[in-house]
């Protein structure tokens, strides 16, 4: 994202409104930008997962064709979304998060409008619920490994693959592993919880990176950033689509799908039951599932669309499926024992 | 008659009715079943789910605690999308799920599922809760698993039952529609042929009905096949009172004419003499007119049942004027035949064209006057013209048309007796052979000319 081009002023402005909104809100704001429509007739309010920069060209090609909407995009982390439109009931247009269980506890508790997308014929039956909540990408979870540790064609290809290699280096490996801390990042819970009940290596995997003393992050990027630079020799569970991007600017890191399974998530849109502009949500909401068709978008934003294609093709790809399942890990009690299960695992110093 | 409505019309209203009415009960019994179906396959579903998290529960350290199964809510998306809810209350304290999910009405039995419909965050809930003791002894916690599911599913296959049900119960009822059309039809098929069999019969068939006949029919049948056969009876009677009136009013009166004649020879006194003369005129006018009535009555009952004899016209004009030659002698009336040299075939009722000709000539001789001719002529062209003209005195102004009428006499009949039923004997006849009668002045001179027309066969 490049910052050059926007006005030094309307940034201070826009660092007060943040500032501002932040002491009145609990969530948390990370990013904030207006897209200034070029005759605004209508302002869009967006809640976001999505960082600015991931996001950028698609809210610039929206406005090329709609030059009357001005796009308000606020950038915030899964749990902080959840709580905003959840707890707070705060007002957006459009909420669009990773975290699948989380935008499907909001649709299940009626905290989203229903929309019949203008593309539904061509829309995956399972790449929607309740025409409430629609995914528009779809993004492996992936293991990134730094080339310093594996030189190109040693990496681990299976978790038992992994956990094997693991185990064998433990003096190697100390304190260079990486992966989500569940307790703060939706999406690492996602992925955590949908292991714990794709395979049991997970548990198994989960020890062994205890025992070498895992580094937990927030973050996808600063994971890459950290494989990349060498501080890491291995990453778990890190979101493809960014992996992705940053091998396009950063050297030295591979990305491994796992040839076991690979969680492969969706980022969905919905429009919140608080929404003051759903009528233009529906013409965002049906421009982002119309990414499929818009190549340079999925270049430019490194956000890689619906594909029912390649799932039919790799047979590994296991998508995280829409339905009230995903409300299980979000029970309090389970949450609260899967967490103690991880901890006790991960967590042995 | 009065027509009062259609068997066929009600027969098919009333089978159209049926057929609704049993449309209409099929529609509501295949809804009902295929809901009740799908209510209790999400019934089922919420029961399995309950009963999972249920079997989850476990006591740790004298604490309820839950494991919610994976299946547990991921199977009540199998079937829909609809919203899912839970609860797991122990011992009045919500352990986990939605804190304001209501609780069943009627508590369940550990071993009976409760199932209720409710209102929760304004959609319409199927909630199914199974209880369960968790723990041992005296510390044993009552826990109520609640898990419930909006019913949108439940409704768009409701729509689709509906409409299923619909088109089929409208398939049904426009197929029995047109079946009953068709019953009505063929229910009413053998009144229709007997109809056809009685309407195609000649006027004097007066057989009975031997059309096959349902059973429905045969009182109906019967009762027609005796009325005519009492029509028959009384037809033959009449026919027999014709012939016996005829017969028995003729030879009294013949009788006392010959009577009154000796008393005239033996009568001296001139105004004697005149009263017995008046007497036989009236005798002979009675005796004339009771022969016309019963001709006219014959010819009424004879033309409805025409014989088909054989017959030559030109031997039946020579018997006529043979017959009436002395009546004619009587005023010194010539009849001049002249009827060609061949006989000329007909067939009709010799004894009602005997009758025809014989009122004609009578008439003729009646009206001329004393020493004048009488034609009888008989030609033939397109048509069979049997002719009579006289040299009488006309119809004078009367309208010809008239003279054919029951009783209606000539004008100008002054003081000739006359019973008005001659010429209507004769035009009856006429009709009843197909033919007509035609009255016209005597185109040679005074008079008039009555024919008989009859189409050749």
């Amino acid at each position: 994202m490049c910052f050059a081009d926007f006005p030094a002023r309307l940034t201070g402005i826009l660092l007060g409104l943040l500032l501002s909104i932040s002491a009145a809100q609990g969530f948390e704001i990370e990013d904030r930008r207006l897209f200034e429509a070029t005759d605004e007739r209508t302002r869009l309010s967006v809640i976001s997962t999505a960082d600015l920069d991931v996001f950028e060209p698609i809210i610039r090609a929206f406005q090329a064709s709609h030059s009357d909407i001005s796009v308000d995009y606020v950038v915030t982390g899964t749990t902080d979304l959840m709580q905003a439109l959840y707890d707070e009931g705060a007002s957006f247009d459009l909420a669009i998060s990773s975290a699948m269980d989380l935008q499907t506890k909001l649709a299940n508790d009626g905290f989203a409008q229903t929309h019949t997308p203008t593309a539904s014929a061509t829309l995956p039956t399972w790449a929607s619920w309740r025409d409430q909540l629609f995914a528009f990408t779809q993004e492996p979870a992936v293991v990134v490994v730094s080339d310093r540790f594996f030189p190109p064609g040693e990496a681990p290809q299976n978790r038992d693959e992994l956990i094997a290699i693991l185990r064998a280096n433990p003096e190697l490996f100390q304190g260079k592993i990486g992966t989500y801390d569940v307790r703060r990042s939706g999406f690492g819970y996602l992925m955590a919880t949908q292991d714990s009940r794709n395979s049991d290596a997970f548990w198994r995997l989960m020890e062994v990176m205890g025992r070498l003393d895992a580094k937990l992050y927030c973050c996808s990027g600063d994971m890459i950033r950290d494989v990349a630079s060498g501080k890491l020799a291995l990453a778990y569970n890190v979101l493809g689509s960014y992996a992705v991007a940053q091998q396009n600017t950063t050297d030295g890191f591979q990305i491994i799908e796992m040839s076991d399974y690979v969680n492969v998530m969706s980022r969905t849109a919905l429009i919140p039951r608080t929404a003051r502009n759903a009528d233009d949500a529906r013409i965002m909401l049906d421009f982002l599932l119309d990414l499929r068709s818009r190549k340079d978008l999925v270049a430019a934003s490194g956000l890689p669309a619906i594909d029912p294609a390649a799932l039919l093709a790799n047979p590994s790809l296991r998508p995280i499926r829409f339905g009230p399942g995903l409300l299980v890990f979000l029970d309090s009690l389970k949450r609260q024992s899967f967490l103690r299960n991880w901890e006790n695992s991960l967590l042995q110093n | 008659m009065r027509i009062s409505g259609s068997i066929r019309r009600r027969l098919f209203i009333q089978l159209a009715l049926v057929a609704a009415v049993l449309s209409l009960a099929f529609f509501l019994v295949v809804r009902g079943v295929a809901e009740r179906a799908a209510e209790g396959t999400q019934d089922d579903i919420l029961s399995a789910s309950a009963t999972a998290i249920a079997d989850s529960l476990r006591s740790e350290d004298g604490r309820v605690t839950l494991d919610l199964p994976y299946s547990a809510l991921s199977m009540l998306g199998s079937i829909n999308e609809d919203r899912v809810f839970y609860r797991v209350v122990s011992d009045g304290r919500t352990l986990t799920g939605y804190a304001d999910l209501p609780q069943p009405n009627v508590p369940p039995r550990i071993s009976t599922p409760s199932v209720e419909t409710l209102t929760y965050r304004g959609d319409e809930i199927r909630a199914v809760s199974v209880t369960r003791p968790v723990g041992t002894g005296v510390n044993a916690a009552q826990v109520v698993v609640t898990v419930a599911q909006t019913r949108q599913g439940l409704a768009a296959i409701s729509r689709q039952i509906t409409a299923t049900a619909t088109g089929i119960g409208v398939g049904f009822f426009l197929l029995a529609t047109a079946l009953s059309l068709w019953a009505a039809g063929s229910a009413l098929a053998p009144i229709t042929r007997i109809t056809g069999s009685v309407t195609r019969r000649g006027p004097t068939d007066l057989r009975p009905v031997q059309a096959n006949a349902p059973d429905e029919l045969v009182p109906l049948i019967n009762a027609l096949n005796s009325f005519m056969g009492r029509l028959r009876a009384s037809l033959s009677r009449t026919e027999d009172f014709i012939a016996e009136a005829a017969h028995r009013v003729r030879t009294p009166l013949a009788t006392v004419r010959a009577q009154a004649e000796i008393t005239h020879r033996k009568l001296n006194k001139p105004e004697h003499k005149q009263a017995i003369r008046e007497m036989i005129r009236a005798i002979d006018e009675s005796s004339r007119s009771a022969g016309q009535m019963l001709d006219h009555a014959m010819v009424t009952f004879r033309a409805d049942s025409l014989a088909q004899d054989a017959l030559d016209l030109r031997a039946l004009m020579e018997e006529t004027c043979d017959r009436l030659a002395p009546t004619a002698d009587l005023k010194d009336i010539t009849i001049r035949r002249d009827l060609g040299p061949d006989p000329v075939a007909f067939t009709g009722d010799g004894i009602l064209l005997q009758a025809a000709l014989q009122n004609i000539l009578d008439n003729a001789i009646k009206y001329s006057p004393d020493d004048s001719d009488i034609t009888a002529r008989l030609t033939l062209n397109g048509s069979i013209t049997l002719s009579i003209t006289d040299q009488g005195r006309g119809f004078g102004d009367t309208n010809l048309s008239d003279l054919t009428t029951r009783y209606m006499r000539g004008a100008n009949v002054g003081d000739i007796v006359g019973s008005g039923l001659g010429l209507t004997i004769a035009d009856e006849v006429a009709k009843a052979h197909g033919g007509r009668l035609e009255i016209s002045p005597n185109t040679k001179g005074e008079g008039a000319c009555v024919s008989l027309i009859f189409p050749r066969a």
